[in-house]
């Protein structure tokens, strides 16, 4: 069993969690061009190496941020998604 | 026991004197590696079964035969010795059953175009309903399948029963078998052999397969790949075909191309060996569960992917429970059975279960990506169109639905309803 430590739960089976890709930043739908929506809805991070993605609970339908390396399997981090912005303003 | 020359046992003394003497070589169906020459017309990046059938095409029906295969690993390490050989063409769009209608119908002269026993067996593929709703998705397949001349119908509770005896079809319960979708064209075959089979044809008309020869950077001039980098030295190249698997993201992006792929492992497990039962292929959407019985009386048990993406070809207890559950529900006296071997591979997805072929921005490097879980049926046909491709220096017209473009003009191609778990 894989553990998952969730930011309002606590540490849960990872049976109870739903994985829904990698963070990527959003297109203004007002003004995106068709490569920018394109690169959008279909290209996503692959790295092999620590990703950072958009996880929930799914019992609680609590959703939340992981970062997990893509190559070991090992999930460094998990934070609820307000810390999200204070990571990117940061950077 | 006595050996003597009469016994059945006995390797004859003749036998041994020829094995030994000093001018007997052995032969060899794939040369040893040979050392880099500094050009090639070809380079293949990817020596599993789509890279060795794009060479066999190109050796034997173009004429192009300064080719060279580049295998990082050993021949089809990655997931052409890894995958659960389902062969059909039961799939939902007309680009995609029209492809792959001809992947069938090339496995079903396979053995004597390479003049190896592929062993393709085509037993039928029986796909199960247990709602209404994927029911009308069945008949949707079928329609479009019999439109396109594939054999598939959809089958009441009766037929299943009849195609299919020791199924259970748990009437009244939560997975009851509503119907099936019988595709008689479907079938398996091995895959080590289907790799072999056409590296060796290669290899016989002059194709050099360099194992242990990692790509790891291009020289780019304009608009071309002009040379490769690789473990073993730097060649230049005419045309590059990539078709490098589970890698083919990152491989592709050494070139500066950006490809919509992300990495999921799949896993497959096989039980001990039982006496001949399962005659057709089995596969359950909704329990994410197919299975098929192998020539040695193994059952091959695989299902849906990993649910988040990993570059690694671990296994995990809970994807093995899954298929377990699967298994049993639908066979409920395997419930006692062993299983033997389990393993995954690294599968390249793509947004819409479709592949990526033909054209790339480089004017000279030829895509043959994106194969999922889905692409070991397809190794003669995507070899095929490839291998035509390279040679008029122009798309073959049936592999222009699958570029690389179809993602920016939204032209997806969705297969993922007739893809997810039966692949
Ligand atoms: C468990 C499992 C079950 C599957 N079941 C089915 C099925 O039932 N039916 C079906 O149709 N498909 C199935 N598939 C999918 C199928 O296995 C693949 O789509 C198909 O084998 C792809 O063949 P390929 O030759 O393109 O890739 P591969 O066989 O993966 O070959 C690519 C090769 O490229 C090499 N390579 C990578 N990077 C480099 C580099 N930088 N330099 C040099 N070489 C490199 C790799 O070592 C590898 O050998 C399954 C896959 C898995 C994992």
């Amino acid at each position: 069993m894989k553990i998952m430590n969730c930011p309002l739960n606590g540490p849960r089976n990872i049976s109870e969690f739903t994985c829904f890709g990698p963070v990527h930043d959003a297109v203004d739908a007002q003004s995106a061009s068709d490569a920018a929506w394109c690169h959008y809805l279909f290209y996503q991070e692959n790295k092999a190496g620590i990703i950072r993605e958009w996880w929930r609970h799914t019992p609680s339908n609590y959703y939340f941020i992981a970062e997990r390396h893509t190559v070991t399997d090992e999930i460094i981090a998990t934070y609820s998604a307000s810390e999200l912005s204070r990571i990117e303003n940061k950077s | 026991m006595m050996l003597n020359e009469g016994s059945p046992h006995a390797m004859p003394l003749t036998l041994l004197k020829y094995g030994l003497k000093r001018d007997y070589v052995p032969h060899r169906e794939i040369p040893a590696t040979p050392d880099l020459r500094r050009r090639y017309d070809v380079v293949i990046i990817g020596g599993g079964g789509h890279g060795l059938a794009a060479a066999h095409y190109l050796s034997k029906y173009h004429g192009i035969r300064n080719v060279a295969v580049l295998e990082k690993g050993y021949l089809a390490g990655g997931n052409t010795a890894r995958n659960t050989t389902t062969i059909r063409s039961n799939y939902i769009t007309n680009q995609s059953i029209r492809f792959y209608k001809e992947a069938v119908s090339l496995y079903e002269d396979m053995s004597h175009e390479l003049n190896f026993n592929v062993m393709f067996s085509q037993r039928g593929q029986l796909t199960l309903a247990h709602s209404e709703a994927t029911l009308r998705s069945f008949h949707l397949r079928a329609e479009m399948g019999k439109h396109h001349g594939t054999r598939i119908s959809v089958v009441d509770p009766r037929q299943v029963k009849e195609i299919c005896p020791h199924l259970n079809m748990d009437e009244g319960g939560q997975h009851e078998i509503l119907g099936g979708l019988w595709h008689e064209d479907g079938g398996t075959a091995r895959h080590d052999a289907v790799a072999w089979g056409y590296a060796a044809q290669a290899a016989r008309r002059g194709v050099e397969i360099h194992q242990r020869t990692e790509v790891l950077g291009f020289d780019i001039s304009g608009d071309k790949v002009s040379a490769i980098r690789t473990s073993r030295g730097t060649v230049s190249v005419g045309h590059v075909i990539q078709a490098a698997g589970g890698a083919n993201q990152h491989v592709a992006k050494l070139a500066g191309i950006d490809m919509p792929i992300r990495c999921f492992p799949l896993q497959a497990m096989v039980t001990q060996p039982l006496k001949p039962f399962l005659h057709t292929l089995v596969s359950s959407a909704n329990l994410h569960t197919y299975l098929m019985q192998s020539s040695r009386g193994e059952i091959v048990i695989g299902g849906g992917s990993d649910p988040y993406q990993l570059i690694s070809t671990r296994s995990t207890l809970d994807i093995k429970e899954q298929l377990a559950h699967g298994a049993v529900q639908l066979f409920p006296f395997l419930h006692n059975v062993k299983l033997l071997r389990q393993w995954a591979g690294i599968t390249d997805m793509t947004p819409d279960y479709t592949p990526i072929m033909g054209a790339s921005p480089l004017r000279n490097y030829w895509l043959d990506c994106g194969w999922g879980t889905w692409g070991f049926k397809a190794t003669p046909v995507a070899g095929k169109y490839l291998a035509d491709t390279v040679a008029n220096e122009r798309v073959a017209d049936i592999l222009l639905p699958f570029s690389l473009g179809r993602f920016e003009t939204m032209a997806l191609i969705n297969e993922m309803g007739a893809t997810a778990a039966s692949h």
